[in-house]
């Protein structure tokens, strides 16, 4: 457990800055922005997931993935019009939205999963 | 505004920066994998399209552009909350992709070779997110 877990902290953590990293060197932002939505989460993890538990249970994740997207969707158009409009402070308003990415994740789910 | 490649971005971001993305970006894939473990790959699945560093990355553009709007004599702190809404807007075009990403992890994994299901799934994400982002630049 504690080896697959610093495997994934490991494979994870490369994947992402990687991801960030190409998003860094690209211009416009809004252009830039779209290496923020990278499904670097996912590839980190889908070919441990796959080997670990199989193909079904990975099917499974990709279904929920797609909920998961959509509150990603809804989270980052709230980050942007706060910030757009009302200039609001960015940390804040991008990690407090989290909560909101939690908050439609669930709704989705009870809507379309559950 | 044509899309251009700047090597400047990546001299402005410190070793640090990139340590705490890499950090960030370990946590939230190990948590992803401990919340599908307790709960099932339902909802750990969600969590594959959790906005793992998004906050990190998007205050990362608004220091790094205020610092160089000010340098230039401009409104730093303005401009930096510009570009970071610019961000979080592409990223909200991103995700139109990720959707697509796990529309074929779904409708892939059990019929092809897990390689195959990921880059295909990999190259659906990126189109699909380009050509939202063309569509809208365009409109």
């Amino acid at each position: 457990m504690l080896t697959d877990l610093l495997l994934r902290f490991l494979i994870g953590g490369f994947v992402v800055s990687l991801f960030a990293l190409i998003g860094d060197l690209f211009k416009p932002k809004s252009f830039a922005g779209l290496f923020s939505a990278a499904p670097s989460v996912a590839l980190a993890t889908l070919g441990l997931t796959i080997a670990k538990h199989g193909a079904a249970y990975v099917a499974t994740e990709g279904r929920s993935m797609m909920v998961g997207a959509v509150a990603f969707f809804a989270y980052s158009q709230l980050v942007a019009f706060l910030i757009l409009r009302y200039k609001s402070n960015v940390i804040t308003v991008s990690s407090g939205g989290l909560v909101f990415w939690l908050f439609c994740a669930f709704a989705f789910y009870a809507i379309a999963l559950k | 505004m044509n899309i251009s490649v700047s090597l400047s971005g990546l001299a402005q971001t410190k070793p640090l920066e990139f340590a705490l993305r890499f950090v960030f970006g370990g946590i939230v894939t190990a948590l992803a994998g401990l919340i599908a473990t307790k709960f099932g790959p339902v909802i750990g699945g969600m969590f594959l399209a959790f906005p793992s560093i998004f906050p990190a990355t998007a205050t990362l553009i608004e220091k790094h552009e205020a610092k160089k709007k000010k340098q230039e004599g401009m409104q730093g702190r303005y401009l930096a909350k510009c570009a970071a809404g610019a961000d979080a807007a592409g990223a909200a075009m991103g995700t139109i992709g990720l959707l697509a990403f796990g529309m074929l992890v779904w409708q892939l994994s059990e019929s092809v070779a897990p390689w195959i299901m990921l880059t295909t799934a990999t190259i659906a994400w990126l189109a699909v997110a380009l050509t939202v982002w063309i569509i809208r630049k365009k409109l």
